[in-house]
């Protein structure tokens, strides 16, 4: 049976409760209501609101108390409503949570995952559909994944629930009812490796989270035009796999990359530069990053045309054909 | 200036070294109180030396506060959980820490020093006010574990947070409030109000006394005379038992003043009349204390000596384990990012240790 992405969520963290009592969730309005998207739901009812937190207002406390539960012996997973709600976090996020384990020189774990609804186009307010991947990538002690598809998000949540290594798991909430199939006995990929979701012999095109169904009919368009793209599924955007993204792109010599956060010193930035860095006399084309713009994310009348979509990819992999 | 004992702080032990008879002095180990002093005072001494001998790069000096961390350190049971700031090298000490361990984060060869579980003692928080939230997971930790309020003293536990009166106004100290209040946590919050944050006095964080406070946020401050080791173990013992039988978090404000500057690079004599810092001296714990022991007869000038040769073995032990703490090796940050060494990182590793290897060739 399909499953949406949101439920697929939702399974996983009863599954990962389900076989730890020690995991436990805190966040705004995630008991009662089952969280704004409705990814916790029915799962305070079942597991009781000392293991399904209501948290008061205050995303600097949800994290820096699933901190303390941490080193009590606790695997919290905290739930910010969204990405742009993270701000108030990011003291602890930064200066404590990625930062423990290395200056207690590995005396001390952090098993904290902070799940994060992320991306545009579902026509919201501001500060509703941001992309602060970067942010976390850039934070050395974190590790940082965002899951594609049902299946993926069921696997990944409990691989992050089982890390020892702080996770900051983005939640493409475009995406959330999305269905797919769901085979909870399927052996998962490991957390930080790329996975090639598309096989194709002539341009590698990396995406993660909401871009990657993207970038699936990319590749089906690009067909008919006679181009076989392969396409990489990031899935880790901290560690970057990228021994999978350079074998892909030795083997087709272009590369394009997508993601909707800002261009200057996002994702995109990083992947190219690795590849060039690597496979230099491979590639038979520039390196070319398909993003969000360097502007705060517009009005959402405008955000259509402002994401990376279709069309701008399937631009982008004709430039790359042109040389 | 407010003068310790003058006003409505709760004092045992006045500034002329009167014990009052309020003081339930068969339970309070007076004698140990003043070694524990002493010891920590002597660490902060021999610490100041070595950074001035160019063997540190940075101390935060506590003077002038060792009678509220003894007191307060000494009121911890075993099982207790303590949260420090960056200058509780008086409760490390009564806690078990090995003092020379809390040299290497100034010395740089650690970012840390110590295994937090060894003592229930975590490692020093430099983010101001960070560690209150911490201490907030960790007790509804011991909510969830079932230890607060079973009336098993060897089961109970509490967590004591310290935090300097300049983390009151920041944001993440107001949360820990809130959730503290709103959840009853087996908490207590121990403010010392050493009345300067840096060259920011008290006036500019707050126009009510750090006490009156909780008040605010539902639960019960108390304010005693930081200066006096008696009260302020008196008032951490009953807030930690209270915590600790389920009725919730105390914020105490041990009311006391940093006699030196805020740490070994700064220069207090820019934002501070000295003879401020010589005023307080007149109000020192340590002497107060001295004087009602000696007045008293508890002990006799072989505990002096003792202490005194204890001081001298500390002291060189400081000097000698400073120098010899180790250098981190190379690889070491690289090893303790994650908990699994990421590929990409493993190649940014061996990058480095080649690099550094040929300078060693070289």
């Amino acid at each position: 049976m399909a499953t949406a992405i949101a439920h697929a969520l939702n399974q996983g963290l009863r599954a990962a409760m389900e076989q730890d009592d020690k995991v436990m969730l805190i966040g705004e309005d995630i008991g009662r209501l089952g969280g704004v998207f409705r990814v916790t739901e029915g799962l305070q009812k079942d597991f009781g609101d000392q293991r399904v937190v209501d948290s008061p207002l205050g995303e600097a406390g949800i994290v820096g108390s699933a901190i303390g539960l941490a080193m009590a012996g606790y695997r919290p997973v905290c739930e910010i409503q969204f990405d742009g709600f993270v701000f108030p976090a990011m003291n602890q996020i930064i200066t404590q949570l990625a930062k423990y384990h290395h200056r207690s020189e590995g005396r001390v774990r952090l098993p904290v995952v902070i799940r994060i609804p992320v991306g545009g186009g579902i026509g919201a307010i501001e500060h509703h559909s941001e992309s602060p991947e970067a942010y976390f990538a850039h934070t050395a002690g974190l590790r940082v994944v965002s899951p594609s598809s049902a299946q993926e998000a069921f696997d990944q949540i409990q691989l992050a629930i089982r890390s020892d290594d702080p996770v900051v798991f983005l939640e493409p909430k475009h995406n959330y009812w999305l269905k797919g199939e769901v085979d909870a006995a399927a052996e998962a990929l490991p957390i930080s490796t790329a996975k090639i979701v598309r096989p194709g012999d002539d341009l590698t095109l990396v995406a993660y989270g909401a871009l990657v169904p993207t970038a699936l009919k990319v590749a089906a368009a690009a067909e008919e035009d006679g181009r076989s793209i392969e396409v990489v599924d990031l899935r880790s955007l901290s560690p970057i796999d990228d021994a999978t993204i350079c074998a892909s792109v030795e083997r087709t010599g272009r590369l394009v990359v997508a993601h909707e956060a800002s261009q200057t010193a996002g994702l995109g930035s990083e992947i190219v530069a690795r590849v060039q860095d690597q496979v230099f006399y491979a590639l038979e084309a520039p390196c070319i990053r398909v993003t969000g713009y360097d502007t705060p994310y517009p009005p959402s009348r405008l955000e259509g045309d402002w994401l990376p979509g279709l069309d701008r990819i399937l631009d982008a992999i004709d430039r790359s054909f042109t040389y | 200036m407010t003068a310790p004992g003058k006003d409505d702080l709760f004092t045992l032990l006045t500034p002329s070294g009167e014990l009052s008879d309020a003081a339930d002095t068969a339970d309070t180990d007076l004698p140990g109180m003043y070694r524990d002093m002493v010891m920590s005072r002597r660490i902060d001494t021999e610490a100041i030396a070595l950074q001035r001998q160019g063997e540190l790069g940075l101390w935060p000096s506590l003077l002038g506060q060792e009678a509220a961390q003894v007191g307060a350190g000494r009121a911890l049971r075993r099982q207790d959980v303590a949260f420090p700031t960056y200058r509780e090298h008086g409760v490390a000490w009564c806690r078990g820490v090995d003092p020379v361990s809390l040299l290497g984060l100034f010395r740089g060869t650690t970012l840390g020093g110590w295994d937090p579980s060894d003592n229930n003692f975590n490692l020093y928080t430099l983010v101001i006010g960070a560690q209150t939230l911490h201490a907030i997971g960790y007790a509804m930790g011991i909510v969830r574990d079932g230890d607060v309020g079973t009336g098993d003293p060897d089961r109970d536990r509490a967590v004591l947070v310290f935090l300097g009166d300049g983390a009151l106004s920041e944001g993440e100290t107001n949360e820990a409030f809130v959730w503290a209040a709103a959840q009853s946590l087996p908490v207590v919050f121990f403010c010392q109000n050493n009345q300067w944050a840096i060259s920011a006095p008290y006036s500019v964080q707050s126009r009510i006394p750090v006490a009156q406070r909780a008040e605010g946020f539902g639960f019960r401050g108390v304010r005693v005379d930081g200066n006096d080791v008696v009260a302020s173990h008196a008032a951490t013992v009953e807030a930690l038992e209270s915590a600790r039988a389920g009725n919730g978090p105390t914020l105490i404000e041990a009311f006391t003043y940093r006699r030196n500057p805020h740490t070994t690079s700064d220069d207090d004599g820019r934002y501070r009349e000295r003879s401020v810092n010589d005023d307080w001296e007149t109000l020192d714990p340590i002497a107060r204390l001295k004087t009602y022991l000696d007045a008293s007869g508890t002990v006799g000038d072989a505990f002096f000596e003792t202490v005194a040769t204890d001081e001298t073995e500390l002291s060189e032990r400081l000097r000698a384990g400073c120098r010899a703490l180790p250098d981190p090796a190379p690889d070491s940050s690289f090893l303790h990012t994650y908990v699994d060494l990421p590929a990409d990182l493993e190649r940014q590793m061996n990058h480095h240790l080649e690099y550094v290897a040929a300078g060693e060739d070289a």
